[in-house]
């Protein structure tokens, strides 16, 4: 049961990131559907960071700061780029936030699997995929005396440093949100833009601002997927649908980052839960996999159904802003 | 007292697109006046203060704060130079509290305390005697209250120099006394305020200076003490004219629209059209008054299908056989499936009575194109109703071809008016049809409405304008909170009685 | 205070043949970022890597026949969104009903492999087009009833479709356990589109011609398209004339739900055949694209779809010859769109910089 518990915390956390960023994106008013594309990038740039460095100093010879500072910044960087570029468009140039996010979900998809396509084939291995066991050991490192802690320490020490930046990121983002200025501006620029202007906050360095740190947030899970959930291996569309749930995750949790927690565990445990009911054989593990999305569908659902103003999506979420329109 | 100019504009020009929206006006605003800025409806007049708001950037010209040019690109700026605006439409988030609302966009030192901000304006309430509750959720608030919030919030910013665009158009007269009171106090602080608005017994009530603006110009500025109404109308319109509309007995009224007990909620649950009850005869035209947001706009589009409706009924007489149709239920389509020919030329022109990026033929087509059997649309007709609304109402514009949005307002209100005209209506509902017109294209849509009149049509006529009620209708239903307060006759009325009447009727939830 | 460096100022109108200039600049300027990345990834001279891209694309009459069924797949989708965009309806979720469509037409194949073509064929054309219409009318019921946002709802319908096919898979996977479906009646062929003239694609191509003179007739000179329209424009004008917009919304989707159907039928019929969960492989995206882009205008979208394939199919050949990853087409078709999606900018505003002052 700890070990259920323990693989969908870890399955949730790039799901955590993905979510935190994606909302705080979300509540600037864009809705980012480049999330998956940018969770790639992020998880891409990590590995050629990690493995140049593997590579150049011999994975003997590896410096634990250096190990993780440099995949580290790699992921922030590449992300980073993602962001801007998302935001140079829908912000400044105002194009369609739906067609620049899948655009550049095409975009993010492609760099990951061409470089990490690349990457493989400079190892020369027969293997279709890349492992950077070395780096991700250190990524992996957990408090050395959790297990000595019984069930406790094994259910909430046992993570990498990692897990924890995704909760704190995740608190501070809702704290951030709900208690400071700078939540509520932003919250305003989401909900109704031309207001927030008249109110003289920079909308437009909100958006950007939002956006960025949303997507390296989301960079940091396809960091996380690779380095620490499957132990420094790249495989090619190895993601899969993370970033999509991701995105399913902040309608789940009703654009609360602080409830995402939870309900990152909850989309982690649905993913694996197969693995853990026998008698399902091939087809019906697959069949399990719907509910994730199948429950998102019903909060969707319930939420608007409801009409609360409190939980609906921010209400300019979607529209470009352009102060001289009338 | 300071003797430098708060604000002074020099050769201030802006466009949009082709509109020339403001061309070389030079004006001044001095500290411990209210100044007022009169002009037409599309006069230029907001956005002129606009462009000293920061919300809108000049193209040409020059803006000088305290006697120093200064350029203002955001509102951020503008407050840095004390400058406070309110807005016509209120800038406020749905979803905030009024405290969130009024600190939103504050650099405050320290930390974000929301609870200290709630009490500030708790205290700038009782000074100036605004009811108002700071942790109230905008979205359950209504109209005036929400103008309270606006004002607080540029109050609590230490705003020097105010303005406020058109502040009293949803407010009742004794709110409009009680702002002018606080304005005035104001002023005596030596601020210097600037009220934007076309009504002309308000400019003469408040202000000390008024400048006039015609179509984009600057016309003059003077002395209130040292005008009249009628100097000023002259100088808003550039001749005279006669605000005369004359007014034709009905002839042989019959009912023809029966509304009773008529209870409405809207999509908040909250009671919008409380118990109304009225007549609307053939060959009359029924005025409606009431402080904007009483519940017209909900009752001409109840009638028409609009909204649903939880008690009473709406029975239409036919004209001829005087068979009594039921319209309750009834969805638009249906009511026209049903025979009955009603026009309704709604207060949201492009939002609602056309499409503002059709062109004019296919916006004709909106009441047409259903006819006939066939899959495909016909658009030979609706050519030439484009084509004859053009040349007989007189619509500028390139072409038939032209997206309605590209027209000015009263060209698009034409369009929509000569279209629902073009129906042969029985019925004939009408919500603001002059706002935001030039005086020209307001009396021919007075004329168009009196026109049916005497074609025998019912006409409701909605309007904010007292005196135009008054002229032109020949009942007046009085709305209060969306009661009936009364129903009078339109040539012994007085302003006055309206007036009190409007303020009438309990709470409507 | 500084005067900022320039201001944005909104058009109010371009002449046709401005708004075209522009777009052609922006796609010669993508062309060319993508020659200097191509370049720089590969050390290759441009013009050998633009030579063998053309060549993989349109060399040999069988990757010409190529070219013509991807488009022909590829514009299916993006007429099948359109009508819903028209509408505002953000129907993210055609990959999800080309998905459900091409399932029906599989299971069909599967299950009634040993029925005679004339009921067989029928029965496969019904079923793809009821099932991509199920999965596009859902969402919409919702929107109708409770304004549920419909982007994230068919952004979710599409994964519950992936799921369902790949139960499908491994409930029917040959040989057992392979989790793939491989090739359906590959002995008798039963319930494939048949060859037409020796062609194996042509009928799949002239079922699309078909569908985009359809949509154009329907979008420009029908009721339904009028109405479409004024519910995309303003939904408070569409109820102020009487348009049941519920119903339009519906109607609509059903349209666009049965059309991705179709697609769906023309990918497992007509060349798969067989099904997977990466069948549609993004093309229900990429296919939002290209209604946006093309303004949702058919014959563009012909040219836009037809740009996008010649670029995946070239970019395809040359990551074969030159050892790079096929996935480098990913990455110039995403650079292209967006140039693409950028340069409508310049088409909508216009910049007026510090000091210049207004032209007449």
């Amino acid at each position: 049961m700890i070990q259920f518990i323990q693989r969908a915390i870890i399955l949730g956390i790039p799901l955590l990131f993905g979510c935190t960023g994606e909302t705080i994106t979300e509540k600037s008013g864009h809705l980012n559907l480049g999330i998956p594309g940018i969770m790639y990038v992020g998880g891409i740039c990590g590995v050629i960071g990690g493995f140049f460095y593997e590579q150049g100093v011999g994975p003997e010879n590896i410096k634990p700061a250096l190990a993780i500072l440099i995949p580290l910044t790699c992921s922030i960087l590449g992300s980073l780029i993602m962001g801007l570029v998302y935001s140079f468009f829908t912000v400044s140039l105002r194009a369609n936030q739906n067609v620049t996010g899948l655009a550049l979900t095409t975009f993010g998809t492609g760099i990951g699997n061409f470089f990490g396509g690349s990457l493989i084939k400079l190892t020369n291995s027969d293997v279709p995929y890349l492992s950077l066991g070395a780096t991700s050991r250190y990524f992996k490192t957990s408090l050395p005396f959790a297990d000595k802690l019984g069930w406790f320490g094994q259910l909430f020490l046992r993570y990498s440093f990692l897990v924890y930046v995704a909760i704190i990121l995740a608190l501070a983002a809702a704290f951030v949100l709900k208690k400071t200025r700078t939540g509520l501006h932003l919250r305003a620029v989401g909900e109704n833009p031309a207001t927030a202007d008249a109110a003289g906050i920079p909308v437009e360095k909100y958006k950007y601002i939002a956006t960025c740190t949303g997507a390296v947030i989301a960079g940091l899970g396809g960091l996380f997927y690779v380095m620490d959930y499957s132990g420094g291996i790249w495989a090619n569309n190895a993601f899969g649908d993370q970033g999509w749930l991701a995105i399913a995750l902040v309608i789940f949790t009703v654009w609360r980052t602080d409830f995402a927690i939870l309900g990152s565990f909850v989309f982690g445990a649905l993913l694996i839960v197969h693995n853990y009911i026998t008698n399902l054989g091939m087809a019906g593990q697959e069949l399990i996999k719907v509910i994730p999305y199948a429950v998102t569908i019903i909060v969707l659902i319930v939420v608007s159904a409801r009409e609360k103003r409190e939980t609906q999506p921010p209400q300019a979420l979607g529209q470009s802003y352009f102060r001289e329109d009338r | 007292m300071n003797t430098i100019p708060a604000i002074e504009l020099r050769h201030i020009s802006k466009r949009f697109g082709p509109v020339l929206a403001n061309s070389d006006i030079n004006m001044t605003v001095n500290y411990g006046e209210i100044l007022s800025i009169l002009g037409e409806n599309g006069s230029g007049k907001t956005t002129l203060m606009n462009m000293v708001a920061g919300i809108y950037f000049p193209d040409e010209g020059e803006i000088l704060v305290n006697g120093e040019e200064v350029k203002i690109t955001s509102p951020r700026d503008a407050f840095q130079y004390k400058i406070g605006m309110i807005h016509q439409h209120f800038k406020l988030v749905d979803v905030f509290t009024a405290a969130e609302n009024i600190v939103l966009g504050l650099k405050e030192d320290g930390k974000y305390d929301i609870k200290a901000a709630a009490n500030k304006v708790r205290e700038i309430s009782s000074q100036y005697g605004f009811e108002i509750d700071p942790d109230k959720k905008i979205y359950e608030m209504s109209v005036s209250e929400k103008q309270t919030v606006e004002i607080i919030k540029v109050l609590y910013r230490g705003a020097d120099i105010l303005m406020l665009d058109e502040p009293t158009a949803v407010l009742t007269p004794q709110e409009i006394r009680k702002l002018f009171a606080v304005l005035n106090r104001m002023k005596e602080d030596g601020k210097a305020i600037v009220i934007i608005t076309h009504k002309l017994n308000e400019v003469m009530e408040i202000s000390d200076r008024v400048t006039v603006l015609r179509k984009g110009e600057y016309v003059g500025t003077v002395e209130t003490d040292e005008t009249n109404e009628n100097e000023l109308t002259e100088m808003m319109v550039g001749k005279k004219i006669s605000l005369n509309i004359e007014r034709t007995d009905p002839k042989d009224p019959v009912e023809r629209l029966i509304v009773a007990h008529l209870n409405v909620m809207n999509r908040e649950g909250m009671k919008v059209l409380d118990d109304i009850s009225f007549v609307a005869n053939a060959g009359e035209i029924l005025g409606i008054a009431g402080i904007s947001g009483s519940g017209q706009r909900e009752l001409l589009e109840t009638i028409a299908g609009l909204q649903p409706i939880q008690y009473g009924g709406i029975q239409y007489i036919r004209p001829g056989d005087g068979v009594i149709e039921n319209l309750r239920d009834k969805t638009p389509k249906e009511i026209r499936d049903l025979g009955v020919r009603l026009s309704f030329v709604p207060e949201d022109r492009l939002g609602m009575g056309l499409v503002g990026s059709m062109d004019i033929i296919d916006n004709m087509l909106l009441r047409s194109y259903r006819q006939g059997r066939s899959v495909f649309l016909k658009k030979k007709e609706p050519e030439s109703l484009a084509d004859r609304i053009i040349r007989d109402l007189e619509v500028a514009t390139p072409s038939n071809r032209t997206p309605v949005r590209r027209l000015s307002g009263g060209n698009v209100q034409k369009v929509l008016v000569g279209r629902e005209i073009a129906a042969a209506p029985t019925v004939l509902m009408a919500a603001y049809p002059v706002r935001g017109l030039d005086i020209n294209s307001s009396y021919m849509i007075y004329h168009l409405l009196n026109e049916q009149k005497e074609n025998g049509v019912a006409v409701i006529f909605v309007g904010e304008d007292l005196d135009v009620l008054l002229a032109l209708s020949d009942r007046i239903l009085v709305i209060g909170r969306g009661h009936v307060t009364g129903i009078v006759d339109a040539r012994t009325a007085s302003k006055e009685e309206i007036g009190l009447l409007m303020t009438k009727g309990g709470h409507a939830s | 205070m500084k005067e900022p460096l320039f201001h944005i100022v909104k058009r109010d109108s371009i002449s046709w043949w401005k708004s075209w200039l522009i777009r052609l600049a922006a796609i010669a300027a993508a062309l060319i970022l993508c020659s200097v990345i191509t370049v720089l990834l590969t050390g290759l001279n441009p013009m050998k890597v633009w030579g063998s891209l053309i060549s993989g694309a349109v060399g040999t009459t069988r990757r010409r026949w190529m070219l013509l069924q991807g488009t022909a797949i590829l514009l299916c989708i993006s007429l099948a969104v359109t009508p819903a965009f028209r509408m505002r309806f953000w129907n993210t979720g055609a990959e999800g009903q080309v998905l459900a469509g091409g399932m029906a037409a599989a299971a069909c194949m599967l299950l009634g492999g040993n029925l005679p073509g004339i009921i067989l064929y029928p029965l496969i054309i019904v079923s793809s087009i009821l099932a991509g219409a199920v999965w596009g009318v859902i969402p919409a019921i919702f929107k109708a009833k409770w304004n549920t946002n419909e982007t994230l709802f068919t952004l979710m319908m599409n994964y519950v479709a992936m799921k369902i096919v790949d139960y499908f898979s491994q409930l029917w996977a040959v040989p057992k356990g392979s989790g793939k479906i491989g090739v359906i009646n590959s002995s008798t062929n039963a319930g494939w589109l048949p060859a037409l003239f020796g062609q194996t694609y042509l009928l799949n191509i002239l079922i699309v011609v078909g569908i985009t003179i359809f949509i154009t007739v329907y979008m420009r000179f029908s009721k339904h398209g009028y109405e479409i329209s004024v519910v995309g424009e303003s939904e408070n004008t569409a109820r102020y004339i009487g348009i049941n917009v519920k119903k339009v919304i519906i109607r609509t989707m059903i349209l666009s739900g049965a059309l991705c159907g179709v697609a769906g039928f023309l990918l497992v019929s007509g060349t798969d055949h067989t099904i997977a969960s990466e069948t549609v492989g993004g093309q229900g995206f990429t296919a939002i694209m290209v209604s946006w882009i093309a303004k949702f205008d058919p014959v563009v979208m012909v040219v836009v779809s037809a740009l996008i394939v010649f670029l995946t199919r070239g970019a395809g050949e040359i990551s074969t010859t030159l050892g790079l990853n096929k996935s480098f087409s990913d990455i110039l078709t995403g650079i292209i769109i967006l140039f693409i999606i950028g340069c409508e900018f310049f088409i909508n505003y216009r910049m007026v910089f510090r000091g210049k002052h207004k032209e007449a």
